[in-house]
C-alpha cells in the first residue's frame, strides 16, 4: 500500500520572459489501488502538475510538498523518482535517436529493479507486454520514439508501465490522438497494471471517453492552477454534458 | 632518408587550409624541422586472401595534391605500400592493416596505395594506433565497377601527430565508402578527398570523432564532381568534452560545370558536451551547374537535449547512463556502417570512457 500525497503544491515555469505562475496549491491524495482522474481545460496546468511530479527541470516548486509514503519527493532526483515508484506516462514522448526501443527497456528495466533482468524471461517478458498492446515486434529495433505515430507512441508508454510495475503512475492525455481501437487496448493495458501490481493511477484527461474504459474512483476538475470541484464518477458526466465553461469563469 | 631541402613553402597559419591548425603542434611536420626516420610502420594483419598482395614498390603519385606536408612526403618517399586487389576478386573478410611498434625518437613519412582492379569489391581496415609522429599520403584507385569499404581507426596514443590525406580516384560505376574515426591522437589532421574520373560513381564519406581536452581534430573533405552523373554523401559525427577540446569540419563540394546529373549532400553534426570546447563546422558547396540532381548541406552544433536526458531519467537511469545512452545514440547511425561487430563495440566502449575521462 503506497500514497502519494500533494500538499498546497505551487510551481511556476521558466520561461525566457521569467518565471510565470502556473500551479496556484494543489492539494491530492492518490493511494495504490485508486484511480483519480484529472480533468480540466488546455492550459489550466494539468501537464505541469504531472511534469513537477517527476521532477522536470523546466518546472520551479514555489512553495507545498509532495510525498510518497512519507519520504520527500521534491528532494528527489528524477531517476531517484523513478525508483522510488512514480511512472509517467507523457503527452507528448521525447525521441531518443540512436536507441533502439529493446535497449532502452532493458536499460530502464535494469536500473529500476537493481539488476539486469534474465536475458531469456526478459525477452519473454517484453514480447507478451507488445503482443498484449498490438504491437509489431519489429518495433524493439526502433529508436525511441523516432517515427512512431501518435498511436505507437502511447502505446509505448503503456508498455513501459506494464514492464517497469511503478506504484502510482501519472498519465498525462495518454488518450489523446487515440483512435478507439487503440483507446480500448491502451485502456486495457492501465487496466491490467491496477489489477497485476495494485497501482495507483492519475489519469489527467480533457475528455471523459477514456473512462468508458478506465473507472475512476474520484473526479477532480481542475482549471487555473488548481483543482475547483471534485466528485465522484457522476462528476465526469456532468462535465460531459456541460463542459468546462462553469469553472473556466470562476 | 632525410628531408631535401628544396623550396616548399611552409604554412603560416594565414592560408585558408591551414587557418585553424595549431601548426606548432605538429611537430615540425609542416616545415622540414622534424626528423625523418627511415620507416614503414604500415603492417598487414594476417594472411591475405587470395588476389590480394601487399608489398613495397615504388610508384608515382595517382593525382596531383597542393598540401604541403604531401608534397614533402612526395619528395622525400619512392617506396609505397601498395595494397592490390585483383580485378573481379570479391574479399569477403575484411582485411585488416596495422602499425608496427617503431622508433619513437622521430617522425615517419609514409605513402600507401590501395588498388581495386575492376570489379574487385574488399573492406579495407586501417588500425592506427601507438605513439607516433606521422604525416601519410595515402591514395586509393578504384577501377570501373570496383567497390571498397574503407574504414580508418584513429586511435593513437595521447601524445600522436597524424597529417594525412586519403585521396580516392573513383572510376566508372566503382563505389567507394568510407568510415573515418578519430578518437585518439594529440593533433590529428585528415584529409578525406575524392575525384571522380568518369560517370557513374557512387560515393559516401562517414566519419565520427571525439575530442576531449586538448586534442585537436581536423577532418577537411574534398569532393570533385568533375564528370556527369556521380552521387556523394558526406556525413560527420563530432562530439566534443573538456576544455580545449577542438573539432574542425570542413566540407568542400565542388560541382563543376560538367558535372551534369550530380547528386551531392553533406552533413555535420557536433554535440557539445561541456563548456570550452569549440566545434568548427564549415559546409562550403559551389555549383557551376543548375542540371543537377540534387545538392544540399546541413551543419548543426548542440548540446544534450535536457528533454531526452528527463525522458531517460523519469524511467530510472540515472543521469550518467542517460547521457552514456544519449552520446551512443548519437554515433550509432555511423558506427553501425561499421558493421564488424568487434570493432564497433571496442569503439563504443571507447566513446564512454572519454565521455567519463572527461566528465561531461
Ligand atoms: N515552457 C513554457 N513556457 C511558457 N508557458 C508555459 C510553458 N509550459 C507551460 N506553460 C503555460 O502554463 C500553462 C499550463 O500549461 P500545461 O500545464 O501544459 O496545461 P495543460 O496540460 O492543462 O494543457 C499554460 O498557460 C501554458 O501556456
Ligand atoms: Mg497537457
Amino acid at each position: 500500500m503506497s500514497t502519494l500525497e500533494i500538499r498546497n503544491l505551487q510551481v511556476s515555469v521558466n520561461t525566457d520572459a521569467g518565471a510565470v505562475d502556473i500551479l496556484k496549491g494543489v492539494d491530492l491524495t492518490i493511494n495504490s489501488g485508486e484511480t483519480h482522474a484529472i480533468m480540466g481545460p488546455n492550459g489550466s496546468g494539468k501537464s505541469t502538475l504531472a511534469y513537477s511530479i517527476a521532477g522536470h527541470p523546466k518546472y520551479t516548486i514555489v512553495g507545498g510538498t509532495v510525498t510518497l509514503d512519507g519520504a520527500d519527493v521534491l528532494e528527489m532526483t528524477v531517476d531517484e523518482r523513478a525508483k522510488a515508484g512514480l511512472f509517467l506516462a507523457m503527452q507528448y514522448p521525447v525521441e531518443v535517436p540512436g536507441v533502439s526501443v529493446s535497449n532502452f527497456l532493458r536499460t530502464a528495466a535494469t536500473a529500476l529493479r537493481g539488476e539486469a533482468p534474465k536475458l531469456r524471461t526478459w525477452v519473454a517478458e517484453v514480447k507478451d507486454a507488445m503482443e498484449a498492446l498490438n504491437m509489431d515486434p519489429a518495433f524493439a529495433t526502433r529508436n525511441v520514439n523516432e517515427g512512431f505515430s501518435g498511436g505507437e507512441k502511447k502505446r509505448h508508454e503503456i508498455m513501459q508501465l506494464e514492464l517497469l510495475r511503478p506504484k502510482i503512475a501519472i498519465l498525462d492525455e495518454t488518450d489523446s490522438g487515440l483512435d478507439v481501437d487503440a483507446l480500448r487496448i491502451v485502456s486495457e493495458g492501465v487496466n491490467r497494471a491496477k489489477e497485476n501490481n495494485n497501482l495507483g493511477v492519475l489519469l489527467i484527461t480533457h475528455y471523459t471517453r477514456i473512462l468508458k474504459y478506465i473507472k475512476p474512483d474520484f473526479v477532480h476538475v481542475f482549471a487555473n492552477g488548481h483543482i475547483v470541484e471534485e466528485g465522484g464518477p457522476d462528476l465526469a458526466d456532468k462535465l460531459e454534458a456541460n463542459g468546462y465553461a462553469d469553472y473556466v469563469t470562476k | 632518408m632525410s628531408v631535401l631541402t628544396t623550396n616548399y613553402l611552409t604554412p603560416t597559419g594565414r592560408e585558408e587550409a591551414w587557418r585553424f591548425t595549431p601548426l606548432k603542434r605538429l611537430r615540425g611536420l609542416h616545415d622540414g624541422t622534424a626528423v625523418i626516420g627511415d620507416r614503414h610502420s604500415l603492417i598487414s594483419q594476417g594472411q591475405l586472401p587470395a588476389g590480394v598482395s601487399f608489398s613495397r614498390e615504388t610508384l608515382a603519385p595517382l593525382a596531383s595534391s597542393d598540401d604541403i606536408i604531401i608534397e614533402r612526403i612526395r619528395g622525400a618517399v619512392s617506396d609505397v605500400a601498395h595494397l592490390s586487389i585483383a580485378s573481379n576478386t570479391e574479399v569477403h573478410e575484411p582485411i585488416f592493416l596495422g602499425r608496427g611498434v617503431g622508433a619513437i625518437d622521430s617522425a615517419e613519412f609514409s605513402r600507401v596505395r590501395i588498388s581495386l582492379g575492376s570489379h574487385a569489391v574488399a573492406t579495407v581496415v586501417i588500425e592506427n594506433t601507438g605513439d607516433t609522429v606521422l604525416a601519410e599520403d595515402l591514395e586509393i584507385s578504384l577501377a570501373p565497377g570496383a567497390s571498397l569499404k574503407f574504414i580508418t581507426l584513429q586511435e593513437f596514443d595521447s601524445a600522436s601527430v597524424y597529417t594525412a590525406r586519403h585521396h580516392a580516384v573513383v572510376d566508372k560505376d566503382a563505389t567507394f565508402k568510407s568510415i573515418t574515426v578519430t578518437v585518439g591522437g594529440d593533433v590529428v589532421r585528415i584529409l578525406p578527398t575524392v575525384e571522380f574520373i568518369a560517370p557513374g560513381g557512387s560515393v559516401e564519406l562517414l566519419g565520427v570523432y571525439f575530442a576531449t581536452t586538448g586534442q585537436f581534430f581536423e577532418h577537411r573533405m574534398h569532393v570533385d564532381h568533375a564528370v556527369p552523373n556521380a552521387k556523394s554523401r558526406v556525413n560527420f559525427k563530432g562530439a566534443l568534452a573538456g576544455r580545449d577540446a577542438h573539432t574542425v569540419w570542413i566540407g568542400d563540394v565542388l560541382i563543376r560545370a560538367v558535372a551534369e546529373g550530380t547528386d551531392t549532400y553533406e552533413l555535420n553534426r557536433n554535440l557539445l558536451l561541456s563548456d570550452g570546447a569549440r566545434a568548427d563546422s564549415v559546409p562550403n558547396l559551389e555549383i557551376e551547374t543548375g542540371e543537377i540532381v540534387g545538392a544540399g548541406h546541413a551543419s548543426t552544433t548542440g548540446r544534450f537535449d535536457d528533454e531526452q536526458l528527463f525522458y531517460l531519467m523519469s524511467r530510472g537511469i540515472t543521469l550518467e547512463n542517460a547521457r552514456r545512452l544519449v552520446v551512443r545514440g548519437f554515433f550509432n547511425e555511423i558506427v553501425n556502417e561499421i558493421a564488424v561487430e568487434s570493432i564497433q563495440e571496442r569503439l563504443m566502449n571507447r566513446i564512454d570512457a572519454e565521455l567519463e575521462r572527461a566528465g561531461a
